[in-house]
């Protein structure tokens, strides 16, 4: 059957792509307004940078090796010089090792562990979602029973259960968080498939031909990116502070891998003897990076969609 | 009701079989289970032996099902570290998590709900202000690390609080005896405080900011403007008119929020050396004492469960709308 829907002249392709480059500088420049007016949620984007830039950065940053060991220099104060005049400015720990250099290293696991964790529940959960509030039926039945099964119970006991059996490790951890989020993005997503499937946009795309493929990815998706990217914010501070929960049980990544949660559980064993240092530093690098994620989300979500802003 | 009921059970009786199956999956990912179960020096002769005596050389469905009939019956197996039924060992350990819980859950509530209220009917003043600030920061602490902060600072530094350390209340009134139990329920009180206000605060932080915003909205309505327009004080408009409607998804949460208190309790019990299910959980994976993680982590989603299927029985009650 012959085509005749005219084609789009370049004049128009480039008006209407003019115009859509014009929409967006029109929202970076409102989301820019919003973020400075609001002053909370410039503070938290400044914490939110500094702990970007110290994970990138870190090995740089770092005044020693956060694995070298010094017996000599074992639980030192903050402030004290150490052998060769170098200074451990947050002290050392049990073994020597500076806590400054292991807290800078630490940022790194936990905002790997925070988006990769995210990354893996968000695309299950999207995916698992898109498909069942597009097809419905059995499908649908099945998938939000298993994610109501998984939320009937605590998730850190499902973390411990697994992770007890499978052994620390990176990849393990983030596997496990990241499957502990995906029934969160299940439900969003479902929800919004469900009234979006229904749309004029989407019968269009349909009666054009368009693969199931393409109008759950392209048609469908694009239009509920803004409560994922709440969400994301709100998960990640979850995620961090599950990381450091498990790594503090000592079911996080190996010992030889800086965590802030590790730290934690090394400083337990000298709180008696009043190392506050080993406790203080890490727990507020974790409050710190939380904060921040938790304000982030906040203001996204004010600012994505006014209607859901909590009354205030 | 009989047909909700009904529905709600068949549910849960779904979902606890799913949490048999998670758990019989977890023990199965990391290879041979057999190894979880004997020592790393046993030779092969010994571990084809466990192997034989623990069933992990049946079909795995086979495993599953006696699996299953040996859970219904409390039976996990033997503690390796302990030398005695599992179940009996995280039981012991019950009383002790359950005080504790339950008291964090009573901080929590009764804390969330007047700040919440105030901080609603203040809205926008510096007091509404603070609370909301305090709520977003009660969020971001890691519950352990307010316990360690706790421990430093009112423990050792101010002496004020017990560091560790549990006095039973609950077990004494297990056994009848009443006079012990409820002679040491202020002091099992007091050694409870630090650990419960660090399990705690979270779902406080938490509970206040969806109590605010659940007042705000109910202040809102139509019905709350009428009764303010018939005169009515603004005290018993706010408890008798909005805050009857404003319960709702509180008492949602009530039953959510055990939950997760649950999960906060095995972390701090740790840092206070609190003698519950917790460290008892936090001692089993130090020793890979799998029995006994298994049977903790049921028992307590079994509870969970039960638990929510009461807040749902109590949450049509209140509210007849919700479709019975």
């Amino acid at each position: 059957m012959a085509d005749n829907t005219p084609a789009p002249s370049s004049a128009t392709t480039q008006a209407v792509g003019g115009m859509a480059t014009s929409y967006r500088r029109k929202e970076l420049r409102r989301a820019f307004e919003s973020m400075v007016t609001s002053r909370w949620a410039l503070v938290g984007m400044l914490i939110l940078l500094i702990v970007t830039f110290v994970a990138v950065f870190g090995p740089q940053l770092a005044p020693f090796d956060p694995n070298r060991q010094n017996i000599m220099m074992r639980l030192l104060e903050p402030g004290e010089a150490g052998a060769g005049d170098l200074t451990y400015w947050l002290g050392s720990d049990q073994l020597g090792r500076d806590v400054l250099s292991r807290l800078l290293y630490g940022a790194r696991v936990s905002l790997l562990v925070g988006v990769a964790a995210i990354a893996v529940g968000g695309t299950l959960g999207t995916v698992a979602g898109l498909v069942s509030g597009y097809f419905g039926g059995w499908i649908d039945d099945v998938i939000m029973r298993l994610g109501d099964i998984q939320l009937a119970f605590p998730f850190i006991l499902l973390a411990i259960m697994f992770l007890v059996v499978l052994g620390p490790g990176l990849v393990n951890i983030i596997l496990v968080l990241g499957i502990g989020q995906w029934i969160t993005y299940a439900r969003i997503v479902r929800a919004q498939t469900l009234s979006l499937r229904e749309k004029e946009y989407v019968e269009a795309a349909r009666a054009m031909g368009d693969s199931t493929f393409s109008i759950l990815f392209r048609t469908i998706l694009p239009n509920i990116v803004a409560p994922l990217t709440v969400i994301a914010s709100f998960n990640v501070a979850g995620v961090i502070l599950s990381e450091a929960a498990l790594s503090f049980l000592g079911l996080g990544v190996p010992p030889d891998v800086p965590t802030w949660g590790s730290m934690l559980s090394e400083s337990r064993d000298h709180l008696l003897s009043n190392k506050w240092w080993m406790a203080v530093f890490p727990g507020l690098a974790i409050v710190f990076t939380v904060l921040a994620f938790n304000i982030i989300g906040d203001w996204l979500r004010d600012f994505l969609d006014p209607r859901l802003k909590e009354n205030g | 009701m009989w047909t909700f009921l009904a529905r709600r059970l068949l549910q849960s009786i779904i979902v606890l079989i799913g949490v048999t199956l998670i758990s019989f999956i977890s023990l199965q990912m990391g290879g041979d289970p057999t190894y979880l179960f004997v020592s790393e020096n046993a030779s092969v002769e010994e571990i084809a032996r466990a192997r034989e005596a623990l069933g992990f050389d049946r079909p795995l469905y086979v495993q599953y099902l006696s699996y299953i009939w040996n859970a219904l019956q409390g039976d996990f197996g033997n503690s390796l570290s302990y030398r005695q039924p599992a179940m009996d060992v995280v039981l012991q350990s019950m009383p002790a998590t359950i005080e504790l819980t339950f008291f964090s859950l009573v901080l929590a509530i009764g804390l969330s709900i007047p700040l919440g209220i105030y901080a609603a009917l203040n809205r926008g003043k510096p007091v509404d202000g603070g609370i909301m600030t305090f709520a977003m920061l009660g969020q971001s602490i890691p519950n352990f690390w307010m316990g360690i902060m706790m421990i430093l600072f009112f423990g050792l530094y101010l002496r004020w609080f017990p560091i560790s350390g549990h006095v039973p209340f609950l077990e004494p009134l297990f056994d009848g005896d009443f006079a012990t139990a409820f002679g040491n329920l202020p002091r099992s009180i007091y050694y409870m405080i630090m650990p419960s206000i660090a399990v705690g605060t979270y779902t406080l932080a938490r509970n206040a900011r969806l109590i605010r915003s659940s007042m705000l909205e109910v202040l809102q309505q139509d019905y709350v403007r009428t009764a303010r327009s018939k005169g009515i004080s603004e005290r018993r408009v706010v408890i008798h008119h909005a805050m009857r409607n404003a319960w709702l998804p509180v008492i949602t949460m009530i039953g959510l929020e055990f939950g997760f208190l649950l999960g906060g309790v095995v972390v701090v019990e740790t840092v206070f050396s609190y003698p519950g299910i917790g460290r008892l959980v936090f001692n089993a994976i130090n020793q890979r004492d799998i029995p006994v993680v298994q049977a903790s982590v049921i028992l307590l989603a079994v509870i969970f469960i039960l638990l929510n299927l009461i807040v749902d029985m109590i949450y049509a009650r209140l509210d007849p709308r919700v479709k019975l």
